[in-house]
């Protein structure tokens, strides 16, 4: 993690796209000097200008709902354009009170979930990777290779005996089946995200705490920890955004309607939805998207190291 | 100072070939090993047993032997979810990571406000797997969505696309190829490792810019493009949520959108036919582990290891 191939110092060569190869080919007798000086620059323009409307070809869809979530809903169809002609919250509080519960019953419960998730990975994945990081035992290398083929294997594999696992436990419709399994590391790769990141944490900073008398427990939480904020805040972020947006379990383990989450509520409000009311819906759905969006503002530095150097989603 | 740190070294070594850490091992793993038996081993082990059983929940599972994989292999709607599920995967995995590499070549220019670019086109990623982009696709190409709308601008009169049995699967794969950002973001960190001098050389050489992408970038990027596939692949065998909501639950219309996992959550959990279902789930487990196998031994051939 520390060694993140995401934004290494700048390099004297950060250049080397248009700039180095044009002076190269300046360097030759015969090179043509007008596309030189005209060349890079006429292209750098002609390049963000594509990549400005393509990044708008690919947003347009949301900032449509955006849009739309402030038309009243019989103008939705009819003008695909953003600016909405009049400003309208009828949609959004609509939408609040269109299901059994106000809409932000499903957004505590959501948050309570999400709540829960990131603490349990906070925790216990730490615990575990230190071990697999620092601590030698019998072993290890093979319960790590476990661990790293855990990552693989999807839910669907194992859900129906969970289900049985948790109903027999009286636990269907609380958050026990959506939150214990984080607090036992079964997101085996943030374990694997934070062995990557300890193990770029000098290890004679633990052998001087060592020396000094300090337990594997106060070289934990004193020093691995403290100097491990950046993992942690990617495991907390991406555990936020995956918990947010799950549905597959969520769907399976609560199925009363006072234990709804965000995606549970917004599938029984689509399922309920003729024609008419997609405006109190793309409302709904885009308060549904604010949180995510909002971790996303804040997180990104973490988000683009964590993908880069574990390749999550 | 440095002789106090190799006492020190030479100390704590010593004391950890005499006790070895194992006590504090157990404790801090403690968590995950509860996890591993109890969430994931215990549950694998106990679908492959109720995969040879009749179960609906009600009563003790009823041993049938292989009745439930036979019954599964003459189902035509489980084969009508295989292929739903291949086509899906082996037609917008290579898609979403040639658009992904595409446009991290693009971004990989030294060209400014790069950062700006990686967000807006990552933004999509994360939010792609929601309901709520579920719901509006569901929309976008609905008779009268937007796409439509765009459409009848040109004169051109679309369908429903959700709802035609030839095209709704197709927006499925245009929502997973609008999520390349992902990838983009490990390519571009990718093509970040690749040093420069090579290009230098290349171009003093006199090699265009093709035939370095060709011979430097692509071999250099092999590593990336396994570990993107590989990783997107699984995924998407996994894709449940986007068509369990475009086809409101049902994998419609005409069976088009059965994914895999939504025909195995409709025996499980609507019809409760856990048996069948658990057959189904290792059988996934089977092509899912199949597959990774055949990359990576696939790997040897084409991905260049530059060390």
């Amino acid at each position: 993690m520390t060694d993140a191939p995401v934004r290494p110092a700048p390099r004297p060569d950060a250049h080397r796209g248009p700039a180095t190869l044009s002076e190269v080919a300046a360097s030759y007798p015969d090179s043509p000097r007008r596309r030189r000086r005209l060349g890079p620059s006429l292209r750098r323009v002609a390049r963000h200008v594509a990549l400005i409307a393509f990044g708008l070809i690919m947003l347009y869809p949301l900032l449509w709902m955006l849009a739309s979530s402030f038309k009243p809903t019989d103008l939705i169809f009819r003008e695909p354009g953003l600016i909405p002609t009049e400003l309208d919250l009828g949609n959004y509080t609509d939408g609040w009170n269109a299901l059994l519960h106000p809409f932000g019953h499903y957004l505590m419960n959501s948050a309570l979930v999400v709540l829960g998730c990131v603490l349990g990975n906070l925790v216990s994945c730490s615990m575990a990777a230190y071990a697999f990081a620092r601590l030698k035992f019998r072993g290890r290398g093979i319960w790590f290779a476990v661990m790293l083929m855990s990552i693989m294997l999807p839910i669907h594999v194992i859900i129906v005996p969970q289900y049985i696992l948790f109903s027999s436990l009286e636990w269907i419709n609380t958050f026990l089946p959506l939150i214990v399994p984080k607090l036992l590391a079964t997101d085996a790769f943030f374990v694997f995200l934070m062995v990557q990141f300890f193990r770029g944490i000098p290890k004679e900073l633990d052998e001087a705490a060592r020396l000094d008398g300090c337990g594997h427990g106060r070289i934990f939480l004193q020093i691995m920890l403290p100097l491990s904020l950046p993992a942690l805040a990617t495991t907390a972020i991406f555990t936020f955004i995956w918990t947010w947006n799950d549905f597959f379990s969520q769907l399976i383990f609560l199925t009363r309607p006072d234990m709804y989450t965000v995606p549970l509520a917004l599938r029984t409000f689509v399922d309920a939805t003729s024609n008419s009311s997609w405006g109190p819906l793309f409302a709904m759905s885009i308060v549904s998207l604010i949180p995510v969006f909002l971790v996303f503002l804040f997180g990104q530095k973490y988000l683009v190291k964590g993908i880069a150097t574990t390749g999550i989603k | 100072m440095a002789v106090i740190q190799e006492v020190a070294r030479a100390r704590s070594i010593g004391r950890e070939r005499r006790k070895g850490d194992g006590k504090a091992a157990a404790v801090f793993l403690a968590p995950w090993f509860a996890g591993l038996v109890l969430i994931t081993a215990f549950p694998l082990l106990a679908s492959l047993y109720l995969s040879f059983t009749d179960y609906s929940l009600l009563a003790a599972p009823n041993w049938v032997g292989v009745e439930n994989y036979t019954a599964m292999f003459s189902d035509p709607r489980f084969y009508q979810a295989l292929k739903v599920t291949f086509l899906y995967v082996f037609i917008s995995v290579p898609l979403q990571l040639a658009a992904a590499l595409a446009l991290a070549m693009v971004l990989d220019k030294g060209l400014r406000g790069l950062a700006f670019y990686r967000s807006v086109y990552y933004l999509p990623s994360l939010l792609g797997g929601s309901v709520a982009i579920a719901i509006l696709w569901r929309q976008v190409f609905g008779a009268d969505g937007l796409v439509n709308q765009v459409l009848a601008f040109f004169g051109v009169e679309g369908y429903g696309w959700v709802s035609h049995p030839d095209y709704a699967l197709g927006t499925l794969m245009v929502l997973n190829v609008w999520t390349f950002g992902a990838p983009m973001v490990i390519f571009l960190a990718g093509l970040r490792q690749i040093p420069a001098m090579y290009y230098e050389a290349a171009s003093i050489d006199g090699a265009g810019r093709w035939r370095q992408f060709r011979n430097i970038t692509l071999p250099l990027l092999t590593p990336i493009v396994f570990f993107n596939l590989v990783l997107q692949l699984i995924g998407a065998f996994q894709t449940f949520t986007q068509a369990f909501i475009v086809s409101g639950g049902t994998g419609g219309p005409v069976d088009s959108t059965l994914f895999y996992t939504l025909y195995l959550y409709e025996k499980g959990f609507g019809s409760y036919q856990m048996g069948y279902a658990s057959a189904m789930a290792w059988f996934l487990l089977l092509i899912i582990a199949g597959m990774t196998a055949v990359n990576f031994l696939a790997s040897k051939f084409w991905v260049f290891y530059d060390d």
